[in-house]
């Protein structure tokens, strides 16, 4: 991990002084990627796919089509004509891939297994092993609940909680956050893939890509006063988080307006999309913008009227955090 | 070092053995330790470690879920807390800041009823508390979680996780009067991580151990609402809180939690006439002012009297403060002395061992009272009449069972 680290650093340095690391948005989460295209893009992109007919005429999300949006949306981000070369820019063969979903919703509002599939099958055909990609959340139970089904062992796509593994005994800290880290991040993901859901949440006003993370210490529950500011930028910024972090792929397939962060039916919508990009902060500040517009179309005040503006996606690009952007002009956003 | 460190509030105990070997052998090194300077005094026997398998097996988390005391049901299936000031909103399945209580569909649950992770036999010298039965034991335990963040936790493992991440074992409250009675403890001591936030169980608990002639103490950070507090430490024979700073800055950026409040239980628990001592640990640079050290015991003395003892003790460096040195004797004999100057009668230095400020004398005539070396009373000069031998002056306190 050590090695791993001062290869990202020197590689960073390289790029700062060749001038093709400047201000790369998405901070230490698109070196690699970055590190193959040459230069930095001058904009975050942030690609949102649509499917009106991801769920045919019923409930459950079609594979095929969910599969072929991620390939739309993977295409559209890299500039790649196939979806292999998309995902090529992002791992290499031998590297463990985490997938860091979100469970917590129960069936209502988690990461969809169809997408969870769909990103195992495209890894795998850029070279990773099935056998090392995990799949994982913080609690085994929680996943199950999901119909994700278990896997420890063998040369298959692993898949269980934090709490089969335990946390690392060592407390790393950043700013205002003090935690101990899952051990499926420390050990078993050289690399991180985030897959959140598009909600609203009672405290921190919404819960995307960067508020996932509390999914991945011991104790969330520190970090929840004043909207999660400046908390969820501190835990972005931990080294082995940032460091780890490649891609964002967030569920927007069923997303909520209202009432989170627990699975309120009567606010959440089928909108059927997919949100990714290689910087969580932008991610986050259009999938706020999405909510503000479904708030506002059900006649509901902003978030900030309410009091509980997502202050926190400010904190992470600023200049203590750069995490990312929030600037709109700074953020180019394509549907496909 | 380690012993020291231990001092502070006391090392957690895995019950059951999974949290590596560690602790219990510095856990014992301490009180061989202790027992080799101290020839083994008279008054206290040494501090032993309770065997997991004094314990029953470890239960499934549903004997550990009771429904919370505290707290107000409102729409859309969320709850309000009221067991501290934090009020923490939560929302269905959510947890509030303790990590201790769930939503479960609008119902709030704590989910550490009788989930002990630790467990002594400390002296209950160790707590500290110095005018409570002196030289007597205290059957000491705690379970996961805390309601506030203090940078310079002792116990950070088990107060700053969530129970399910820790070894824990079903111990019920009868079970806990038992223990207590087995180990010849005349209390129960609710301590190590933040009683606070197992206020059922230790309700529980203090009633199952006076049924049984079991007294019951607490030691807390108080950060708690008022009606809590008189329903569950009403049920405490004695009280000890860590009034960690006097300036509400100190306890936003080091606690995460709020002076004020903290303040207002020491009047309440002055009202219901709970014996209380306080503890304030002294981190050089963020509350080791004289202004700070005056403005403190000016306070203790306007509202809850002279008489109140009052324990200034020694920062070690402890989990997310640790760039900072271990406090300097000398300024918690300044600490000592501003507050002797002010007019409180019982002032103690702690965490110093045979430091001569860990005695009580007479506040009248001086004399030597109760002697203590480490956490034992080595010699308690106090009668059954609880005053000074000497010119009988009354000395505040429970000294005799």
């Amino acid at each position: 991990m050590n090695t791993m680290r001062i290869a990202n650093r020197r590689d960073f340095l390289k790029k700062a002084l060749t001038g093709a690391a400047v201000l790369q948005a998405g901070g230490g989460a698109g070196l690699f990627a970055t590190a193959e295209q040459g230069a930095a893009p001058a904009k975050s992109r942030v690609v949102i796919a649509h499917d009106a007919l991801l769920r045919g005429t019923g409930s459950t999300v079609d594979s095929s089509r969910m599969l072929s949006l991620l390939d739309r949306a993977m295409q559209a981000l890299f500039d790649r004509d196939r979806p292999v070369e998309a995902w090529r820019k992002l791992v290499r063969p031998g590297e463990s891939v985490g997938l860091k979903v979100n469970a917590l919703g129960g069936r209502g509002i988690s990461t969809n297994l169809q997408l969870v599939e769909a990103i195992c099958e495209r890894l795998q055909e850029a070279g990773i092993k099935a056998g090392d990609i995990v799949v994982w959340d913080r609690d085994s139970d929680e996943l199950e609940r999901v119909g994700f089904h278990l896997a420890t062992g063998g040369n298959r796509v692993q898949c269980f909680g934090t709490d089969r593994v335990d946390y690392e005994q060592e407390l790393v800290a950043h700013g205002s956050v003090g935690s101990r880290l899952s051990k499926i991040l420390t050990q078993r993901s050289k690399l991180l893939i985030n897959l959140p859901v598009l909600k609203d949440h009672d405290g921190a006003g919404v819960t995307i890509a960067l508020k996932n993370m509390y999914g991945v210490i011991h104790n969330p529950n520190k970090y929840h006063p004043n909207g999660c500011d400046p908390y969820v930028a501190d835990l972005n910024m931990l080294p082995e988080i940032r460091t780890r972090m490649r891609l964002t792929v967030c569920d927007a397939t069923t997303a909520m307006y209202e009432g989170g962060p627990a699975y309120k039916p009567e606010h959440s919508w089928k909108n059927n999309a997919l949100l990714i990009s290689q910087d969580p902060v932008a991610l986050d500040y259009t999938g706020w913008q999405i909510i503000e517009r479904k708030r506002a179309e059900m006649g509901l005040k902003t978030l900030e009227a309410e009091g509980r503006a997502p202050c926190y996606i400010a904190t992470a690009a600023d200049a203590q955090h750069r995490l990312g952007t929030n600037d709109p002009k700074r953020i180019s956003i394509v549907e496909v | 070092m380690l012993c020291e460190q231990d001092v502070q509030d006391g090392k957690s105990l895995d019950l059951r053995g999974e949290r590596g070997s560690l602790g219990r052998r510095s856990f014992l090194k301490c009180a061989l330790a202790s027992g080799a300077v101290l020839g083994v005094s008279e008054l206290s026997p040494p501090a032993a470690a309770i065997s997991s398998e004094a314990m029953q097996q470890k239960q499934d988390d549903a004997q550990f879920t009771v429904e919370a005391k505290f707290y107000q049901k409102l729409p859309s299936l969320k709850i309000k807390c009221k067991l501290c000031p934090r009020e923490c909103a939560v929302g269905d399945r959510e947890r509030g800041y303790c990590g201790v209580r769930e939503n479960r569909g609008g119902t709030y649950y704590t989910l550490v009823h009788s989930r002990v992770c630790a467990a002594h036999v400390d002296p209950i010298e160790k707590k500290p508390l110095f005018h409570y039965l002196p030289g007597s034991l205290a059957f000491s335990l705690a379970t996961a979680g805390c309601n506030v963040n203090c940078k310079f936790c002792q116990n950070w493992d088990i107060s700053q996780s969530r129970p399910e991440q820790i070894p824990a074992d079903y111990v019920p409250p009868r079970r806990v009067a038992e223990l207590a009675k087995q180990y010849s403890c005349p209390t129960i001591a609710y301590t190590y991580s933040e009683p606070v936030i197992f206020s059922e169980f230790l309700m529980d608990a203090a009633d199952a151990g006076h049924e049984a002639g079991i007294r019951s103490i607490v030691v807390s950070n108080g950060y708690m609402q008022e009606e809590a507090l008189r329903a569950a430490y009403g049920k405490m024979d004695a009280v000890k809180i860590d009034l960690k700073a006097f300036s509400e800055s100190y306890y936003r950026n080091v606690v995460a939690g709020q002076l004020k409040p903290v303040l207002e239980s020491l009047a309440t628990l002055k009202k219901m006439g709970k014996w209380t001592e306080i503890v304030y640990l002294v981190v050089p640079t963020l509350n080791d002012g004289d202004d700070e050290f005056r403005g403190l015991a000016q306070w203790i003395k306007a509202n809850l009297g002279a008489d109140v003892p009052l324990h200034f003790t020694q920062y070690h460096p402890q989990y997310l403060l640790k760039n900072l040195p271990i406090t300097p004797v000398p300024t918690l004999e300044r600490a000592k002395a501003i507050a002797d100057t002010e007019g409180l009668h019982y002032v103690y230095i702690g965490n110093v061992p045979g430091h001569p400020a860990q005695n009580t004398y007479c506040p009248q005539c001086r004399k030597l009272l109760v002697e203590r070396v480490g956490f034992t009373a080595s010699r308690m000069l106090i009668g059954k009449d609880s005053s000074c031998p000497s010119c009988h002056h009354p000395i505040p306190g429970v000294w005799h069972a």
